[in-house]
């Protein structure tokens, strides 16, 4: 490609983006719809600014869902996948053979031969993961029920895929005679694995997933430490997509999903102490991956196609649509979901995916489905699919209002994120000793540190410990700082604190701060930044040794632990008017000069027990002037 | 201010988390408009009592409450921390000392024992009254009036019902002298405020 024409298809793109996903926003209507009207805007049949290329770009950008399942793979450890083993296989299996049985006979009502009604069906029965996913977590419904359950159902769906890849072209040879069988232009089958007998097919597959597994488990997870002590941020991020891209290429060549291959790497490493750092550097190529996908799928939509059979178009929308409605209204009915999320979960899957483009030019090319029903097909998927956002405004506005029931307060546990109330920053001398005081009080408390070698010491010791650096707003949020109540702020080096503090402010400013400070200056510039609890990291160490002093030079220890009370409140005091005046130098020396003159003073008088302080009740030199002839 | 008096509420546990008659005692007062409720154990942990600031707050009110459980026939060492240190000579008592002539102090406790174990035959010999002598005379000797006290019996056999309803008279009790609707001497008859509510609170205004 030349770079100039690269250069100007990414202006395009990004432009397109830029413009309509802020106002989609603004109008309510979620990114993915804006995405989805940029596409139809500068696609073929709007300004005509990209033209049939939009294909190769949607093959490219689908990468984005591949992306998007190892992130979603990442969110769930293992345990919590085989708690949803029953949804995925029960809920999900239904779907798609309840599905698939329906819009086949709606296919052979409509005169289809039965092998072309049955792959139709099959074909349309999957849903958008993309566009599912994009939208519910763009919502926060994913922790939901119906979140869930959709995610499930997705998932199973893209297991689905694997069977229907194999089976489609078997379907041909009940239908029009089987013709040569073609590698397909998606990369999905056509790989050296099918020269190979069955048996080995299968060891491949099994071996491919096998070694995933294992390569998680033992070999990523060490790279990453290694990678992650250079300490340089670009490389991890590389490393993060080497992996992600590594999976893809491996999964397509014994012919499995690349999308079920990255989920998979993503369950494995759900547990890894690089977690969060690997979500939050794979986020933001996921986010633009997906969103030219969604481009590509609205630049895609064919209008001529429509236009010329606009009747027929929009009844096999709604027949797509209501078919998968009422399905899923009934499978969220058989596993007593309340109508609530029921709604929600009907809603949200009633459209078709985009793997149904792949499978129906593999069928087509097949010849288990004609190019003449398969291209008014695509078009009918597309459009569900840039109907779903609005269907589910649909949904959110007009059904759920009248017959919802409301469920609000009563969400679910949430079992994926990190929600713990405490965040600690820097795990070092300082702060893991509020860490274990917490912990030990009960406290969930999620830590994070960027020191990769003593983040493995902690876990190997059992504690929740994650690797990355606080700064950044997006690890933060993975670490739950948007539900999070406080962040202890332990780190070593003041520039470093100081950057989370301005993150923090500016991200999350209902996270409260609790700061260590170095010294003065660090102080200085804690309060300056709006924190309200800073903590002065020698101070009382100082003062519990000063105590000590006095008390070996025999002073009364009460007394001792009283000066030294009285010296910290004073000097606390101090600095938070001397913050105030430290820019103008010059008062700022002599207030500091006044305030050290104030402060032996009031020490003085304590000693030679004079003035009117606080310890005066402990005084009797006022009773022995009212009473004390008497007394005598 | 639109009540008759204002009442602070000097409130002394050690350990309220494991409390269950002062927890809901205090969740029936601590809201109440024109009652301020002082926590003392919960703004001064390390018993470094801020003297300035509490002497500020008694000039602030009328009547105070002295609410704790009654440890060792006394209160909390908390509370007796705070009587050292903020009815200082001079301020409290003393030929200068006039700050809180006038005000009036009730005590609001929790016993253990059963109201039939305070009294000359019972096994703890006092009355409840006279085991308070050190605070009524330190009242006295601050110029305030001592009202009988508030008294929760057999916190350890209560049950939950119970302790609704003590919580409920408490809340009425506080209640009654903010609005200044008590009968302080037909209270004055009674060992306990609370032995029969009914008979010392007036008609509301």
């Amino acid at each position: 490609m030349h770079g100039e024409a690269f250069f100007y298809q990414a202006f395009v793109y990004l432009a397109a983006a830029v413009v309509s996903v802020p106002l989609a926003k603004r109008l309510g209507l979620g990114s993915v719809l804006g995405y989805l009207i940029a596409g139809i805007a500068i696609g073929p049949f709007g300004l005509g600014l990209v033209g049939r290329e939009g294909q190769d770009v949607m093959h490219f950008a689908e990468f984005g869902v591949v992306m998007m399942l190892f992130l979603v793979g990442l969110e769930l450890r293992p345990a919590l996948l085989w708690r949803l083993r029953g949804p995925i296989l029960g809920l999900g299996g239904l779907q798609v053979t309840v599905t698939a049985m329906a819009l086949a006979g709606v296919a052979m009502v409509m005169g289809l031969p039965w092998s072309m009604s049955l792959a139709i069906g099959l074909i349309l029965a999957l849903s958008s993961t993309a566009i599912v996913l994009q939208t519910l977590n763009e919502k926060g419904l994913m922790k939901t029920r119906a979140g869930q359950s959709s995610f499930a159902v997705l998932l199973f769906q893209d297991i689905a895929v694997i069977p229907m890849l194999a089976i489609l072209p078997l379907l041909a040879f009940g239908a029009a005679g089987a013709l040569a069988k073609g590698t397909d232009d998606a990369g999905h089958a056509g790989t050296w694995v099918e020269g190979l007998p069955a048996w080995a097919q299968t060891a491949a597959v099994l071996g491919a997933v096998a070694g995933i597994i294992l390569a998680g488990r033992f070999l990523v997870q060490p790279a990453f430490r290694v990678i992650a002590r250079t300490g340089l941020r670009e490389i991890f991020t590389a490393a993060g997509l080497l992996l992600v891209i590594g999976i893809a290429l491996l999964m397509a060549s014994v012919g499995l999903s690349p999308a079920l291959g990255t989920f998979l790497a993503g369950v494995v490493l759900a547990n890894s102490e690089y977690r969060h750092e690997l979500e939050s550097d794979i986020e933001p190529f996921k986010g633009l991956l997906l969103g030219l996908f969604f481009i590509s799928v609205g630049a895609s939509v064919d209008f001529d196609l429509i236009a010329s059979r606009p009747g027929t178009i929009a009844a096999l929308v709604g027949i797509l649509i209501v078919v998968k409605l009422i399905v899923l209204l009934v499978l969220g009915r058989v596993f007593r979901m309340g109508l609530d999320q029921n709604l929600l979960f009907a809603f949200a899957l009633a459209q078709g995916g985009e793997f149904a483009f792949v499978l129906f030019s593999f069928a087509a090319q097949n010849g288990v489905i004609t190019s003449e029903v398969a291209a008014p097909l695509i078009a009918v998927v597309a459009l569900s699919m840039g109907l779903t956002p609005l269907l589910m405004i649909v949904n959110e506005k007009l059904v759920q209002p009248r017959f919802g029931t409301r469920e609000r307060g009563e969400r679910p546990a949430d079992t994926i994120d990190e929600h713990n109330p405490v965040i600690v920053a820097g795990f070092g001398r300082f702060g893991h000793v509020i860490g274990r005081l917490l912990l030990a009080n009960g406290v969930g408390t999620t830590i994070l540190d960027v020191d990769s070698d003593h983040v493995d010491l902690l876990r190997k010791l059992g504690l929740t410990v994650f690797y990355g650096d606080a700064s950044r707003p997006d690890l933060l949020k993975a670490a739950g700082a948007d539900r999070a109540k406080l962040l202890i702020l332990a780190v070593d080096r003041p520039e470093d604190s100081l950057e989370i503090v301005r993150t923090v402010k500016k991200h999350f400013p209902n996270l409260e701060i609790l700061a260590r400070a170095r010294g003065r200056p660090h102080t200085y510039d804690l309060l300056d930044a709006g924190v309200e609890h800073v903590y002065r990291e020698h101070l009382d160490t100082s003062l519990r040794v000063g105590v000590d002093a006095l008390r070996k030079l025999g002073f009364r220890s009460h007394q001792a632990v009283r000066a030294a009370r009285k010296f910290r409140r004073h000097d606390e005091a101090h600095v938070r008017e001397l913050v105030r005046m430290r820019h103008d130098r010059k008062t700022y020396i002599s207030r500091a000069r006044e305030m050290i003159r104030d402060l032996e003073d009031v020490m003085r008088a304590d000693l030679e027990e004079v003035g009117h302080d606080r310890d005066v009740a402990w005084d009797s030199t006022s009773l022995r002037e009212e009473f004390g002839q008497s007394v005598d | 201010m639109s009540h008759a008096n204002r009442i602070l509420i000097l409130f002394a546990h050690p350990a309220l988390e494991r409390s269950r008659v002062n927890r809901q005692l205090v969740r029936a007062v601590r809201d109440i408009e024109g009652v301020t409720f002082h926590d003392l154990y919960e703004a001064y942990p390390d018993l470094d009592i801020d003297v300035e600031h509490e002497q500020t707050l008694l000039l602030a009110h009328d009547i105070v409450v002295f609410q704790h459980p009654f440890y060792w026939y006394s209160t909390p060492a908390i509370l007796k921390e705070w009587e050292d240190l903020v009815l200082e000579h001079g301020w409290a008592y003393g030929a200068q000392g006039t700050a809180l002539h006038g005000k009036k102090l009730v005590s609001a406790l929790t016993a253990g024992g059963r109201e039939a174990a305070y009294c000359g035959e019972g096994h703890n010999n006092f009355t409840i009254r006279q085991l308070l002598a050190p605070i009524e005379q330190t009242a006295r000797l601050c110029g305030m009036d001592y009202l009988p006290p508030f008294v929760v019996h057999g916190t350890h056999s209560l049950t939950d019902s119970d302790v609704v309803a003590h919580a409920a008279d408490y809340r009425r009790m506080v209640v009654a002298l903010r609005d200044g609707t008590i009968d302080f001497e037909a209270a004055r008859e009674f060992s306990r405020l609370n032995s029969d509510l009914d008979r010392i609170l007036t008609n509301r205004r």
